[in-house]
């Protein structure tokens, strides 16, 4: 028998970009939360500025708890699902302790996809077997959560439009804002510069995306140093607004906050009225029972979805909420594949620099320009950025000019090392019919439970927009004076991925999506889940901020209801 | 030539070297800014001194971790051919590849461990059947048109296949020359001085970024930065860690 705890207002599962955010409005509003997560704490001291260790060695991701239920992939249901890897941690703070910290609102057509496609092109122009839906609201209703997190996690940016005011400096194609950004965006740099320049000479609006990394004092803590080990590195001064130094110990400082840690979560377990009454997890070797009074879950797509497919009941039997079963479906792994790699004859100066410090261009992206004689719907934002280590800089391409190793091969990377660069393409990308999240049938974790299996591939919509911006993307460089540019293939699996959407789709139809517009469960009254498992559409951007600012309304709502939702 | 054991730089190189550790301890990271690195190197310099008093001309004790004494041999002349000592600078040898790798397969890539045997292996009876020699007395020719035969998949014997083998050699060969030389490879930052890369700076301003290629090399391990090591002062860094908060 699981060890009974005492009985908790809320319990969130897992402590990561989204339930970090949750626990601030829950626990400023005097309800108790217990957080329970699959990792530690991590300090600065643990992010040393170490390429092999943050790449190679893949520390300390390569022993957690994701990496051993990491899910199997293929294709299509007639292949045979393969495992990998899983590409996020475990740690209080989850993976935005080493994410990029892109920190991105979508644009207001992501929201509206279904019936702005109609309005402007026609019926006909949804991808064949898609299963996608206008969000339930649009983006005005989230903009005040964009907001609050902005001002909350610590944001930094420029924006493009200020209450209708278009500046040129930021994107003039994002949806309206309210006010600027807490914090200027991160500088520019010679690399940026020449990529602007072009830009602006193919008459395009070149920016700095925003980022969640301070760029001024923030909270007390200090702006970026620029050295450059964002990439799954933390940092080494706080200056990234990680939930872990950002909105969690700003609930752990109202006493309403109890951060559980290494613990396990292996069920949600359902009363005999079809309500949940709390969680089960393994923390040592022992198990217990936190009952709650709501239950949260906020862990990566994929263990959403798997914790509510093992969750299975006498009111649940093919898993919790999973009754009209939606569970699993509307998956999407983001496409952000299929680069360009350019070769420019001068050294770029990219040997310090981030992932986040670069330069975007939105011309492309969403709806922003006439799809009238296009065969595709949607676009991508095109990002280039400065950021270089050595490793990874003698693996660059050789462009074909010699052989990729010896004498010829040395003095080209002698020669070439700084001067490489690489694009970062994220394209809107759909749900289908038959892309879902099931469990393994054969492939199980160290506990028995079986683990994901993804079955999902890109379609013609996702490969045009890949070979359209692949398009635009050489033209920039050239423009800046590349002297060599490549393309990467145009994708067909949709790996395990750090932009993993859908499963627990959010919408108004029950038939069709397992949360309401609030993400509470359309079956379970006391169950809500967070993160971008809820999200049925993509974008063309990454899914953090988005996935903040849902969860920052999901916990508001909460606390404002909390007794109709108690029951 | 392969370097001998004893050189200053190798002993600056140990984490586990006590009185230079001492010695950095006071300078803890508060911000990136707070770290001078030319306070750092001030600090190193005078510190290898008193090392290399102390250790005399003692070799360092090394062990071959996981590689056999033939294996060994093989793999460096195999990445003898990979990144060469040429005209242009010294290569993985002086960067002491293979000593990366040999650790490297009793920790992150243990999983390659039987992989290396097999494909060394099928290296050296190629090279034994076709040339009547081991591999490591070929001449440099020779050397290179056998691996552009394992490369092309041209010879049989190895898991996956030979491109796959060669590609994992090659991947670990530059992870030996690049590296962050705790790690046993990079040494005396051949690596990171053959791409031009400045060093690792925990602070880098607008100016340091246009300099690029032509600042000056720090030549600093991350490991030189007292934060990083096992026995740094856990206050200076303000963690936010399970005593404050678990």
């Amino acid at each position: 028998m699981p060890k009974q705890l005492g009985k908790t207002d809320v319990v969130i599962v897992g402590m990561g970009a989204a339930g970090g955010v949750a626990a601030l409005p829950l626990t400023n509003a005097g309800l108790k939360v217990v957080g329970l997560e699959a990792g530690g704490w991590l300090s600065p001291r643990d992010f040393a500025p170490d390429e092999l260790r943050n790449g190679s060695r893949n520390w300390p991701q390569s022993v957690q708890k994701a990496a051993s239920e990491a899910p199997t992939v293929r294709a299509t249901s007639n292949d045979t699902a393969v495992q990998g890897g899983h590409p996020m941690m475990n740690a209080v703070g989850g993976t935005t302790m080493h994410y990029w910290a892109q920190s991105w609102r979508l644009n207001p057509w992501d929201f509206k996809v279904v019936s702005e496609t109609r309005r402007r092109y026609g019926a006909d122009r949804l991808p064949a077997g898609s299963t996608v839906e206008d969000w339930p609201f649009d983006y005005n209703e989230l903009e005040p959560y964009y907001d609050k997190v902005e001002y909350t996690v610590g944001i930094s940016g420029q924006a493009g439009n200020v209450k209708g005011r278009k500046n040129s400096a930021g994107n003039i194609f994002e949806g309206e804002r309210q006010r600027e950004y807490p914090m200027q965006p991160l500088r520019a740099s010679p690399f940026t510069d020449l990529m602007g320049n072009a830009a602006k000479s193919l008459d395009w609006n070149p920016f700095q995306g925003p980022a969640a990394i301070a760029t001024e004092l923030f909270d007390g803590r200090p702006p970026c140093q620029y050295h450059g080990f964002c990439n799954k590195g933390g940092c080494h001064i706080k200056a990234k607004s990680s939930t872990a130094f950002s909105v969690i110990p700003k609930a752990v400082d109202t006493g309403n906050l109890e951060v559980v840690t290494f613990a396990r979560v292996i069920r949600v377990v359902t009363d005999d009225n079809g309500r949940v009454s709390g969680v089960e997890y393994i923390k040592g070797n022992e198990t217990f029972f936190q009952p709650a009074a709501v239950v949260l879950l906020a862990s990566y797509a994929y263990e959403n979805v798997r914790l509510l497919q093992l969750s299975t009941s006498a009111a649940f039997p093919d898993g919790l909420s999973n009754n009209a079963g939606q569970v699993g479906r509307h998956y999407m792994s983001h496409h952000q594949g299929a680069p360009v790699f350019a070769l420019f004859d001068r050294d770029l100066h990219n040997w310090y620099g981030l992932p986040a410090q670069g330069v975007a261009i939105d011309e492309w992206a969403d709806d922003n320009f006439d799809h009238s004689d296009l065969d595709f719907i949607g676009g991508a934002n095109l990002w280039v950025h400065t950021d270089r280590k050595p490793m990874s800089a003698a693996k660059m391409s050789t462009f074909g000019q010699t052989r990729n190793w010896g004498s010829d091969w040395k003095a080209f990377i002698m020669k070439n090392a700084d001067r490489s660069n690489t694009s970062y393409i994220q394209k809107t990308t759909l749900p289908y019919e038959d892309n879902y999240l099931d469990l393994d049938p054969v492939v199980k974790d160290p506990l028995g439970f079986p683990v994901t299996r993804i079955t999902a591939r890109y379609r013609d919509n996702e490969k045009r927009i890949a070979a359209f911006s692949q398009e635009k993307m050489a033209q920039w460089y050239l423009e800046a004076g590349a002297i060599k540019v490549s393309k990467a293939g145009l994708g067909n699996l949709m790996g395990a991925t750090t932009h993993a959407y859908g499963g627990t789709r959010m919408g108004l139809n029950k038939d069709t999506n397992v949360v309401d517009e609030w993400g509470f469960s359309h079956e379970v009254p006391n169950l809500g889940v967070l993160g971008a498992s809820v999200m049925g559409t993509s974008g063309s951007r990454n899914p953090t901020l988005t996935v903040q600012a849902l969860s920052f309304r999901t916990a508001e709502y909460l606390a404002n209801n909390w007794r109709s939702i108690v029951g | 030539m392969k370097k001998k054991n004893n050189s200053i730089e190798q002993l600056e190189d140990s984490p586990a070297n006590p009185s230079r550790r001492s010695l950095l301890k006071g300078a803890s990271l508060v911000g990136a800014a707070a770290v001078s690195s030319l306070a750092g190197s001030q600090v190193l310099a005078a510190d290898s001194a008193a090392s290399a008093n102390k250790s005399g001309n003692s070799p360092l004790r090394e062990a071959l971790e996981v590689l056999t004494a033939e294996e060994a041999e093989t793999l460096e002349a195999i990445c003898d051919c990979l990144i060469p000592s040429d005209e242009h600078g010294p290569g993985a040898r002086e960067a002491r590849a293979v000593h990366y790798i040999d650790r490297s397969l009793a920790s992150h890539n243990s999983g390659a461990r039987q992989n290396y045997s097999i494909g060394l292996n099928a290296i050296n009876e190629f090279s034994r059947k076709t040339r009547g020699k081991r591999f490591a007395h070929l001449l440099t020719d020779q050397q290179n048109s056998i691996l552009l035969a394992v490369q092309t998949n041209k010879i049989e014997g190895f898991v996956p296949n030979g491109s796959g083998f060669f590609n994992m050699l090659r991947s670990h060969t530059i992870d030996g020359t690049f590296c962050d030389p705790y790690y046993g490879g990079n040494q005396d930052f051949v690596g990171w001085d053959m791409l031009r890369y400045p060093g690792i700076r925990l602070g880098v301003s607008e100016a340091d970024v246009a300099a690029g290629a032509k600042l000056e090399p720090n030549h600093q391990s991350a490991y030189d930065h007292s934060t990083y090591t096992k026995l740094a002062d856990n206050s200076a860094t303000e963690a936010d860690g399970g005593g404050d908060y678990a």
